[in-house]
Parts: C-alpha cells; sequence; structure tokens
C-alpha cells in the first residue's frame, strides 16, 4: 500500500486568506494542511494526494526581496518533505506570478520533485518561469479558479506518476523543449503537405514556432540634459485628486494627461492614486513618492535639466492588458514627440 | 509601455523597483527604485531626507538618459 503524494501549496497573502494590498508586505510562513483553494486541490487530488501544508507570503514583500523570500520559502515547503509543489494559479497578478515562478524554479531545482502552477499568458510571471515550471494556462481573474484547478491538478498527478505530457491535451504553456520522435512522413512530404495547405488557404500548424522577440534598441542618449526636456509618465496611477477621468483602479480602459503648470510639489490635496493592486497609503500621502514633479521642479530651477514637460500621463498598469498599454503609450509618444520632448521617466510601481 | 515609448524614438528610463519585470518587458535603461508601493520614497523616514533620497534616484535615471547604452542595463547605485 503506497502512501498519499505530499504536496505543498504556495499562495499569495490574498488567496492565503490574510488579507489584501494592506498585508503585501508579510514575510513567508507556513500552515499544516490545505488554506483556501487548496481545497479545491485536495479534492481534485482525491485519494491520490493530500496537501500536507501551505506556504503564504505577501506579494509585495516577495517582489521586494525575489532572493531572499525565495530562500525563505523554501525553507518552510522543505519542512513538509514535499514530493510536489503546487503554486498558485496566479491568474494576471503580476508580483503573484513572479513569486509563483521562482518558488516552482528554485523547488524544481533544490528537490528533483514536479512543480506546477498557473497563470493568464499575459502574466510577466510566464516569460520569465516558462522554461522552469509547467504553467497552466488560466482566464485573467480568480473567475477561472473553476476551471484551472482541475487542469493543474490532472497535469500534477500526471507528472507525479512519470507519464508523458503535451503543452496542448495538457493545457499548459509550452516550455519550449523539443522532443525527438520519429514521423510517418519524411520532411519534405510534410512541407510540401503544409504548403499545399497554406496556398489553397486552409489552416496548417507548423512544426517549429519562431520564438517571438520583440525588443527595440535603446533611444540615443540625450545629448545635454541641462537643456532637454524631459517628461513623466507613470503605470502608478498618479492623477488629480478625485481622479477626473476615472481611470479603473484595474484593467485601465484609458490613460489620462494631466497640466503641471504651476505645481511644484503634489500633495495629498492636490493628486491621489487611482492603482489598485498596491497599498495606496504611502502615495496618497505623497505622490511624489511615485511621481518625482517637486524634485523635477527644484532641477528644473538648478539648471539640471532645460525644463519639465507642461503634462504628464497616467494609466493603472494593474491586469491592464498589454495590447492596450501598448496603445496608451503609442499614443503617449506621439504626444510627446510632437511637443518636443527629449527623453522621459516612467514610473512604476 | 517603455517599448513603445521608445519604438516612437524617444530614450525612456523606467524606475520600477521589481527589476525583472522591467527586464522581461523590453526596458534598455533602468533605475531600480525603493518599495512597490513607494519607489520614489520611503515613509519611514523624515520628509526632508526622503526628498534628498528622492532626488538622488530622478539624478541617476537624468544621467542612464544621457548614457548612450547597448542592450539593458541596469543603473544600480555606485
Amino acid at each position: 500500500m503506497s502512501e498519499k503524494v505530499r504536496a505543498v501549496h504556495y499562495l499569495n497573502q490574498f488567496f492565503g486568506q490574510i488579507g489584501g494590498e494592506d498585508k503585501a508586505g508579510i514575510a513567508p510562513f507556513d500552515s499544516p494542511g490545505h488554506v483556501g483553494p487548496g481545497m479545491a486541490f485536495a479534492a481534485a487530488f482525491g485519494d491520490e494526494a493530500e496537501i500536507a501544508g501551505t506556504v503564504i507570503c505577501g506579494d509585495t514583500y516577495f517582489g521586494e526581496n525575489v532572493e531572499r523570500a525565495t530562500d525563505e520559502v523554501i525553507a518552510l515547503i522543505e519542512k513538509y518533505r514535499p514530493d510536489l509543489l503546487i503554486a498558485g494559479p496566479a491568474f494576471n497578478a503580476g508580483r503573484y506570478g513572479i513569486a509563483c515562478g521562482a518558488v516552482c524554479a528554485a523547488a524544481a531545482e533544490r528537490f528533483g520533485i514536479p512543480v506546477v502552477t498557473g497563470m493568464y499568458p499575459e502574466n510577466p510571471g510566464v516569460d520569465m518561469y516558462r522554461k522552469d515550471a509547467y504553467i497552466v494556462e488560466t482566464g485573467g481573474s480568480a473567475a477561472g479558479m473553476r476551471k484551472a484547478v482541475p487542469l493543474m491538478a490532472r497535469l500534477a498527478l500526471r507528472l507525479v506518476r512519470g507519464e508523458p505530457t503535451d503543452p496542448a491535451a495538457d493545457g499548459y504553456l509550452s516550455r519550449g523543449i523539443r522532443r525527438n520522435y520519429f514521423a510517418g512522413k519524411r520532411g519534405s512530404e510534410r512541407a510540401v503537405e503544409m504548403l499545399v495547405r497554406k496556398l489553397s488557404g486552409e489552416g496548417f500548424a507548423t512544426e517549429y514556432p519562431m520564438p517571438q522577440f520583440d525588443r527595440v534598441e535603446p533611444g540615443p542618449p540625450v545629448a545635454d540634459i541641462s537643456k532637454a526636456t524631459i517628461a513623466l509618465v507613470t503605470s502608478g496611477g498618479i492623477v488629480p485628486k478625485g481622479n477626473p477621468d476615472r481611470i479603473e483602479s484595474s484593467s485601465a480602459s484609458k490613460f489620462g494627461k494631466y497640466d503641471l503648470e504651476g505645481v511644484e510639489d503634489l500633495t495629498d490635496q492636490t493628486h491621489q492614486t487611482a492603482h489598485g493592486g498596491y497599498d495606496p497609503i504611502y502615495a496618497n500621502e505623497d505622490p511624489d513618492r511615485v511621481l518625482p514633479v517637486d524634485v523635477m521642479r527644484d532641477l528644473e530651477r538648478e539648471g539640471a535639466i532645460g525644463k519639465l514637460h507642461r503634462y504628464f500621463y497616467a494609466t493603472v498598469g494593474n491586469g491592464t492588458s498589454v495590447a492596450n498599454s501598448r496603445k496608451y503609450a503609442a499614443d503617449i509618444a506621439e504626444e510627446l514627440v510632437g511637443a518636443g520632448v527629449d527623453g522621459v521617466i516612467l514610473t512604476s510601481t | 509601455m517603455v517599448k513603445e515609448i521608445e519604438r516612437a524614438g524617444l530614450p525612456v528610463v523606467h524606475m520600477c523597483t521589481v527589476v525583472p519585470i522591467s527586464m522581461t518587458v523590453g526596458a534598455n535603461r533602468i533605475v531600480p527604485t525603493v518599495a512597490i508601493p513607494h519607489p520614489l520614497g520611503n515613509p519611514a523616514i523624515g520628509r526632508g531626507e526622503e526628498k534628498e533620497l528622492r532626488r538622488g534616484l530622478v539624478r541617476r535615471a537624468l544621467s542612464a538618459l544621457a548614457t548612450d547604452v547597448r542592450g539593458q542595463s541596469d543603473f544600480e547605485e555606485e
């Protein structure tokens, strides 16, 4: 009679039922058994596996100290002598995705056990850790939990049993691993067939998808900062008090352009953050902590920069799709170029 | 966002706390900052000292803008 597979589950403060952004600074700790979504995993595992323990860490704590937090989390995971690690799912939460990816990568390396997490394809954790972890594709929000759990649990059990897996069949994002196999037809035949399908407008699947590199060359340096016009842009959601454009706290549908004429300093009376993805207390108390208007004005007066551009641009980078962010930034860039701006400081939270 | 602005030909410096994200999104000039909820400040110190800290970070960002870089560069404190 074999014993149950021992799984450890990694969660953030929110899914770990500790609290929201105000608790995101919490250091890692563990708790025996399952917590929150762990219950659904335990049910999906049936008699084959159990969640021996859960390790919980705040997203901000992790994001600000990735290496240290990884070591601390790994030490807690080790206590449960795991055969398997489940992390998240993190959906489209950036810091959580990175934490899940980093913990999975470290656990796979340290313990040599299968590691499974779940993320939305645009989560930055995907590009960073897809080679190190099995990342099941999920929806963009926690509404996708019900679909994600059975897929993650099934994949985890297949990995524990040593069964072969496949990204398309098992619902995970390709890790970029190529496996040799004997095909029924030789390459030239397959290529001609593919070409014929393409020419006749039928669907075809490439055997070797090209990696997508989208790198932009660095812009040329600003020749003389002391004569340059510098613009401020932020994804940290700084807006005039009252958020006149009603920029959404997550999945922002727009960006704002705000006049800085005569503004020397951002204060809790004049500006605030609209961002819902970090604890807003500090930014609301002094918005210069995210958008440094006060020191830019000092530097302008001292002649260290030519001038601060009259307008600043802001959106909320919280679950905002890559396509939308691109569009906002392209519009912003066009205006900045048109206005004769020489360089941009973009701040992110 | 950094990439689209740079694509338009403008040099851009990304000031952020989670540098790996900045690398992933393709920023070329990166200045690491203090903390996620207050990248350019630190509520634990006095307002005067905090402004000095912010000034130092902004100055580093400006010198990054004036620096010719090849590929992704992290402008950490010297």
